[in-house]
């Protein structure tokens, strides 16, 4: 976490990587678009020497498949942009968290339909048939809500139903 | 210590991509929607698993080549040119180079006898994800780090399961009772060591399977208990499946999963 700010901390006195991360933030998940690889948190370093540049990306879940076209926009839009060479590597350790997220991405979840990732996890115990992590419908706001099923339509969601505006919703799960 | 290596890292990568394709034959038959997403899901974190390992098992095969090529015969998988990648680990090995456990490749059978494969599974990886998180090898230790995460959900979905059917309806008990008793047999492999995985041990590249088994039986006996059940008495194991011996089952997996890419090599979609 703190690699991560130091590294866009220094990026302010770095022309080239300052544009790197700018760019970056126009480089959506493709399965939550909403949301930029910066909002996601799964940019882990950026070096930036001359035109070429090294983007370090973790993974949110080792299945996710959705990282092979993540490396592939970030390279498009680089080159577009004219950087070059542009190298992706991907590490795995530190374990991506939802901590790393943004709080500008937590809104723009609400705003899109999805619940955003509770600030603090509440189930993380591999207990059986726990409390139900307490989520807040992202349409209504009720805090009258129940899971459906700990796995959603993707690998980081599970599937909530509202109890007030009978809606189902997706809940972007603490991991 | 990189020929162990290179098999103990295909082992572990035949053990998750062999039950991630299990699951995925669940993949629009589930028994409702949210549950036919689940294993699904859980199907993508395994082989999601599998490409990690497969990648560095590729990675350490192409640094010593010229020690290792004769680990693995098929005639696919020599043609290769150059430097082989994870694909080619999947797809181009035959059935007795494969060296998942037995369990792993078993048939999906009914609900129960599907949920009580991972239980029994997941649990096991548990506990080797937690010890590999020490390990001396670098990247292992990563694998095991992000890979602990997700496992973790799939014990507590699949030990739900157990519980639920094992102590439901005469029929959902009657089931799982079932399930139990036919993969049972297959559960001592898990904590008897290949050569291999003791000589890695050893080098403190991964935990001992010895020093697993008992935080496992804690795990199952318990959850077991819950779920009103007994431990099965029979103790005769079956093994073989670490060093390349398999069941029947496993063949004619590979024999749909590899298809394509062994008549159509090197296409994609």
């Amino acid at each position: 976490m703190e690699a991560i700010n130091d590294n866009k901390q220094s990026a302010i006195n770095d022309p080239g990587a300052y544009t790197v991360w700018k760019l970056l933030e126009e480089v959506p998940d493709p399965e939550v678009p909403v949301l930029s690889v910066i909002d996601l948190g799964i940019i882990r370093n950026v070096i930036v020497s001359g035109k070429s540049v090294e983007v370090t990306i973790t993974p949110t879940y080792t299945g996710c498949p959705a990282m092979d076209v993540i490396s592939m926009n970030i390279r498009m839009i680089l080159l577009e942009n004219g950087f070059g060479p542009v190298i992706i590597k991907t590490v795995l350790s530190p374990a991506w968290t939802t901590e790393w997220m943004t709080e500008a991405s937590k809104e723009k979840l609400q705003a899109y339909g999805i619940a955003p990732p509770n600030a603090k996890q509440q189930v993380c115990t591999p207990e059986y048939f726990q409390r139900e992590e307490a989520v807040q419908c992202p349409h209504c706001r009720s805090w009258n809500t129940r899971m459906i099923s700990e796995f959603g339509s993707t690998a980081c969601k599970s599937l909530y139903k509202c109890g007030d505006c009978q809606e189902p919703f997706d809940y972007f799960k603490c991991h | 210590m990189n020929r162990e290596l290179f098999l103990y890292t295909l082992h572990l990568a035949d053990n998750a991509l062999i039950l991630g394709h299990r699951n995925s034959e669940w993949t629009g038959h589930g028994p409702n929607l949210e549950q036919d997403i689940a294993i699904s899901n859980i199907a993508l974190d395994l082989i999601g698993q599998s490409r990690n390992l497969y990648q560095y098992a590729a990675l350490v095969f192409n640094k010593n080549n010229d020690a290792l090529s004769s680990i693995i015969n098929s005639p696919a998988f020599q043609k290769v040119p150059g430097e082989i990648d994870e694909d080619d680990l999947a797809y181009l090995r035959d059935v007795n180079e494969f060296r998942n456990c037995l369990l792993v490749e078993q048939l999906n059978g009914d609900w129960a006898r599907t949920v009580t494969r991972q239980f029994l599974f997941s649990a096991y990886q548990e506990q080797l994800y937690r010890g590999m998180q020490k390990s001396y090898d670098l990247q292992l230790a990563a694998i095991a780090e992000k890979s602990l995460k997700e496992v973790l959900y799939h014990v507590r979905w699949s030990g739900e399961w157990i519980i639920r059917l094992g102590d439901g309806t005469d029929e959902s008990r009657q089931r799982l009772i079932n399930a139990i008793e036919s993969l049972w047999a297959f559960t001592g492999e898990l904590f008897h060591p290949a050569d291999y995985e003791n000589e890695i041990a050893s080098a403190g590249i991964a935990p001992f399977v010895s020093e697993m088994k008992q935080a496992w039986m804690e795990k199952i006996s318990n959850t077991f208990k819950t779920a009103t059940l007994e431990l099965p008495s029979n103790t005769w194991m079956q093994q073989g499946g670490k060093n390349g011996v398999h069941t029947e089952h496993l063949g004619f997996l590979l024999a749909e999963m590899q298809y394509l890419q062994r008549a159509y090599p090197n296409s994609e979609w």
